[in-house]
């Protein structure tokens, strides 16, 4: 009750890990398990959605929907009726 | 010909100081106040700090002088160059989520600014949260350089570089009160118009208890919620800010309940009921808008929260507006 963000979209397959050990550099949550090289799903719920671990990851082990957590420029969007932007536009006052 | 054709063109290095400059602590009041908004930029490009040499570290930023600056001060001493690249004004992990601080734009000014030819190594060195919109491999294949991840904060990077490992604290980012006091201003400053606005109609029109209560609701909204953020109940900001907002609207509608008017018990119950339906969900839906703000709430969780609660916020106030217009318009008229 009172937790929207108990559960998100992100998903990870140890069986595509190379051990690299990118993800739990990028990530700023502590998501994934800090300075094993071996991938580890620490903290899930911790999870912002900001794509960074997907994107460093150079065998696509990690899949997450990420976006903006910012609801203003969610509303914002929904009322344009355009797709959910991001923040830092050149006309938007949102987030610096 | 041909050596003319293969020499290449001598890159431009600018020079920059570790010094903030009063000029500098200007530019950054603004930039906090809002003034100017995507106005506070640095020429992207490649600069020198200290007195580099072809094996000093490169470090990459953002074009934003507040990002500029915070690195560069926080490089006392160490002789190294900054890449700048061009986020239009924006700091990393904005412009990083927005792809503008990207692999894309990191590769093009690599090339741009003739990189390979001013340092002999192949790595640059990038803050974490760019990693939001850099893809590590990638740009070593496109550019040949490798991607280190540096630590979180500016403040960390003279540690970082002695090892260049970052310890997992170095990694985390925070949103301590500090942090969470200079994002005031500028939210502030956005729904000062609005507002006094308001405000001032309902001034006009004979209601300034109201008047009060709507500047109330806003400031608890923009100024306290911010403040008050870990210690507000719940997890949810809407729920959050509806309890704050809820406190601010009993204080008001008790003001109104036990001050001196001659009205009636059940114009009296009216307005008890009018605060508590406009002002809480003021709050709520500028403490859900803080989300933006934040460095910790998902895109998931910030869609289910406007899913739920803000039909409720639209109920709430629009019922409360409905009932503000008659009983105003009640009591010009004279009736009751």
């Amino acid at each position: 009750m009172f937790n929207s963000y108990e559960s998100n979209t992100l998903e990870y397959d140890p069986d595509l890990c190379i051990k690299c050990g990118m993800c739990s550099i990028v990530c700023p949550h502590g998501v994934f398990s800090p300075n094993e090289k071996v991938a580890r799903l620490v903290e899930p719920q911790s999870c912002m959605e900001c794509g960074a671990c997907q994107l460093n990851c150079p065998t696509g082990a990690i899949s997450v929907d990420s976006g903006v957590g910012c609801a203003y420029a969610m509303i914002l969007a929904a009322l344009k009726g355009t797709d959910e932007v991001s923040c830092g536009g050149e006309d938007s006052s949102c987030c610096k | 010909m041909s050596d003319i054709l293969t020499v290449s063109i001598p890159s431009k290095v600018r020079s920059a100081a570790s010094h903030i400059s009063l000029a500098d602590q200007w530019d950054h009041l603004k930039a906090r106040w809002g003034v100017n908004r995507s106005g506070h930029r640095v020429k992207p490009g490649l600069y020198a700090l200290g007195n580099p040499t072809p094996d000093s570290p490169v470090l990459v930023t953002a074009n934003y002088t507040l990002s500029f600056d915070k690195l560069r001060s926080s490089l006392k001493g160490i002789d190294c160059y900054i890449l700048v690249l061009d986020t239009r004004g924006i700091n990393v992990w904005c412009a990083a989520g927005k792809g503008t601080f990207g692999t894309g734009e990191l590769v093009h000014r690599i090339k741009a600014t003739g990189l390979n030819d001013v340092v002999s190594h192949r790595v640059l060195i990038l803050p974490q949260l760019g990693a939001t919109g850099v893809a590590a491999h990638e740009v070593k294949q496109q550019s040949g350089f490798k991607v280190e991840y540096g630590p979180v904060r500016a403040e960390d990077l003279p540690e970082y570089l002695k090892t260049h490992k970052a310890d997992p604290e170095m990694r985390k980012v925070h949103f301590t009160l500090p942090d969470r006091v200079v994002l005031i201003p500028v939210d502030f400053i956005k729904v000062l118009l609005p507002m006094i606005l308001a405000a001032f109609l309902l001034f006009l029109f004979g209601e300034s208890l109201m008047a009060v209560g709507i500047v109330a609701a806003v400031i608890a909204g923009v100024v306290l919620f911010p403040i008050l953020l870990p210690w507000l109940p719940t997890t949810d900001f809407s729920s959050k800010g509806f309890i704050l907002g809820g406190l601010v609207a009993l204080i008001f509608a008790a003001f109104s309940f036990f001050g001196e008017t001659p009205a009636s018990g059940w114009v009296r119950a009216g307005w008890v009921l009018i605060y508590m339906l406009v002002l809480p969900p003021i709050t709520a839906y500028l403490a859900l808008n803080f989300t933006g703000s934040t460095t910790f709430t998902s895109v998931t969780g910030v869609r289910r929260e406007i899913f739920t609660y803000v039909p409720v916020m639209g109920y709430m106030f629009g019922s409360g507006v409905l009932l503000l217009i008659i009983l105003t318009l009640i009591t010009i008229l004279g009736g009751l």
